[in-house]
């Protein structure tokens, strides 16, 4: 767990038994709290419904139907999951260090338009290079695109949060800019896109169902960096940069370099689902890049507690209640924005569940001295 | 007279209309961080209640006729959310900026959901006051077309400059803001300072939203807000957490705005959507400029969580 590390430590003293004990009490305790704030907001949100004169009980219904009720659904729910999952790790690993970084809608947009760009001159090329090219395009441009706020932060001090943010703004603004012109398929009148990346250089579907790779590019990402982080060297000097940034510099660790290279990978992944969703959802890029997938991560990861692995989890729970807004909108007259207000309400209920940490003895170590 | 007589003037008039036009909103949300962060904490949420003051003043414009009873509305489902806000921080452990984040997402989703039956009807919006009566040229006169709401927002600019240095309320938000060990020695509620600060400081953001629906575009859609809420916590920076300075800044931003839609009117519609990022582009090269890694800004309150 990235954020008890204290405890972590003074588990680790006591022997092997009582670091179990400890671990246990620890996991329980991560897992009870978010557990137990879901619970709370999905009450708020019932509430909320049936204040509106609508049934909760008939919302909840079509809100598992849609996302988890039939194999179709869960394909649905898969398949949003996996640009939330990269999105998430956008969020949660520079959140290793301290940094609240929330721009990740801009490397998206832009990993998105990368790859079409890369794309579009290599018709004919054989697809996997293609694939292969618009990936690291993407990741690329979109690891250049946080890192940039992460180096504003280290070098100049600007705060990381509102920089990230203004530069997912600007984003948006260069790929409105280079769509509308540059890279404009003039066959696409209503709404400006690129020409089509050619259906070979399409990255398909997942062996036995209809759920595209980019589900597997976000899993094989949340496991792999929650290895880096937990697991390594470079984990632990980013984590204990995150607890204590003077302690670190004390010891010498290269703050400045970790920062950079933590934003990177953040981009990156934010830069991947932008390739996973122009490559394997829309075949061009377009306005369908910006729906926020960015914000919904914001969300995953705090939801996630910043942990790489428990992110998997809960981009899946995302991807289904929203997988199952178009029903809940079409059955029970409600306007599509009750998902947006269901997330608003697990998220502040989640931020204020944080005061709990540490507040039930039950999940406490017997003995804290240390 | 026409466009041509004028020429390329047109340009830095339209700039100069447009940032009178497009200020107010910044002003008033500016204003509003500004006095929270004074206080010592910082609500991005902002962004949220922008949108929610432009829907319910909108609403309510459109059932009571009466737009002035939207704009007060506006305001009051504003200081809830600063409510919201101040309520969930004082909590310990509890991230501001975190908060501000899911009040953001949280604002904008109810303002949607609320708001879909909205977007048609047409609501009476605020009349204008033509200040450019003494000019021939309509480009002047349309440049000169001031809503009361920027000269309000004026005026609590100055009072708030002036409230700061020189009252008892002033001092205390100040404290409270610079050492809570402080204000709590002296014997007030550090909570409920902040809250109170919070809840105007949303009063003001949510006017500065109805401002949005009611002048300048002028109705309401779900695209009305381009961010204007998280521009002005830069732009509080950049004004030194200065009232005054806000005003200036928020001129300047206005100005930025504009520029795009002011060089398309004369012709040049090359890069129009480069136009369109210039204010952010501007908040974060003032940005770099103006923070340092090694000092904390000069001005900026004590227990400032994002200057730290």
């Amino acid at each position: 767990m990235a954020v008890a590390l204290p405890q972590e430590e003074r588990g680790a003293e006591q022997g092997f038994g009582a670091d179990l004990a400890v671990r246990l009490k620890q996991a329980a305790e991560a897992l009870v709290i978010p557990l137990g704030a879901l619970l709370v907001s999905g009450v708020l949100f019932g509430l909320f419904i049936a204040a509106l004169g609508k049934s909760p009980v008939e919302l909840y219904a079509l809100m598992y139907k849609g996302g988890f009720g039939t194999w179709f659904s869960w394909q649905n729910t898969l398949s949003r999951a996996a640009p939330l999952l990269l999105t998430a790790l956008c969020v949660a690993i520079p959140a290793q260090l301290g940094l609240v970084v929330i721009g990740g809608e801009g490397a998206l947009v832009l990993g998105g338009l990368a790859a079409a760009a890369v794309a579009l001159p290599m018709q004919g090329v054989a697809p996997l290079v293609v694939q292969i090219g618009m990936a690291i395009a993407a990741m690329i441009v979109g690891g250049l695109w946080i890192g940039l706020a992460g180096a504003l932060r280290h070098y100049r001090g600007v705060n990381e949060t509102i920089s990230s943010l203004l530069l997912a703004y600007i984003a948006i603004a260069l790929f409105n800019h280079i769509v509308e012109g540059p890279l404009r398929d003039p066959a696409s009148l209503n709404k400006p896109a690129t020409a089509h990346i050619g259906e070979a250089n399409m990255i398909g579907a997942l062996p036995g169902m209809d759920v595209h790779w980019g589900l597997a590019f976000g899993v094989i990402a949340c496991v792999l960096l929650w290895v880096l982080m937990s697991r390594t060297t470079f984990g632990f000097a980013a984590r204990m940069t995150g607890g204590n940034v003077r302690a670190a510099k004390l010891q010498g660790l290269p703050v400045g370099r970790l920062i950079l290279i933590c934003c990177a990978i953040a981009g990156a992944c934010a830069g991947l689902a932008g390739m996973v969703e122009v490559a394997a959802v829309h075949g061009r890029a377009n306005g369908s890049l910006i729906v926020g997938y960015g914000y919904a991560g914001i969300l995953i990861a705090f939801l996630a507690r910043q942990n790489p692995l428990a992110i998997i989890p809960v981009a899946i729970l995302l991807g289904g209640i929203t997988a199952s807004g178009g029903l809940i909108q079409r059955r029970m007259d409600l306007p599509d924005a009750t998902v947006l207000v269901l997330q608003g309400m697990i998220f502040i209920v989640i931020l204020l569940s944080e005061t709990l940490y540490g507040r039930f003895k039950i999940f406490q170590p017997k003995d804290t001295s240390s | 007279m026409n466009e041509s007589d004028i020429g390329l003037w047109g340009v830095p008039l339209a700039i100069l209309a447009g940032a009178i036009r497009v200020s107010t909103p910044f002003l008033f949300v500016s204003l509003g961080e500004c006095l929270t962060e004074k206080s010592g904490r910082i609500n991005l949420g902002l962004e949220g209640t922008l949108v929610m003051g432009a829907m319910s003043g909108y609403a309510i414009s459109y059932h009571t006729g009466s737009p002035w009873l939207g704009v007060l509305f506006a305001g009051v489902v504003g200081s809830l959310f600063g409510a919201l806000h101040g309520y969930i921080c004082k909590f310990p452990k509890v991230n501001d900026i975190a908060v501000g984040i899911a009040l953001m997402l949280f604002g904008t989703g109810l303002a949607f959901f609320f708001g879909k039956p909205y977007i048609q009807p047409t609501a009476p919006i605020l009349p204008a006051i033509p200040l450019g009566f003494w000019s021939d040229s309509p480009q002047v006169q349309a440049a000169l077309r001031i809503n009361a709401l920027f000269i309000i927002g004026i005026a609590i600019a100055a009072a708030m400059w002036w409230a700061f240095a020189n009252t008892r309320l002033g001092l205390i938000v100040r404290m409270t803001g610079d050492s809570a060990d402080a204000a709590r020695a002296m014997g007030y509620s550090v909570d409920i300072v902040r809250l109170l600060a919070t809840m105007a400081g949303g009063f003001l953001a949510g006017i500065g939203g109805s401002f949005l629906s009611l002048y300048y575009p002028g109705s309401w859609n779900e695209g009305l807000s381009s961010g204007q809420g998280l521009m002005a916590v830069a732009l509080v920076i950049f004004a030194r957490w200065n009232p005054l300075y806000c005003f200036l800044a928020a001129l300047l931003f206005g100005g930025a705005g504009a520029l795009g839609p002011a060089l398309q009117s004369v012709g040049v519609t090359q890069g129009y959507y480069l136009f369109y990022a210039a204010p952010y582009v501007l908040t974060l090269v003032i940005m770099i400029i103006t923070t340092s890694p090694k000092r904390s800004l000069i001005g900026a309150p004590g227990e400032l969580s994002i200057t730290k």
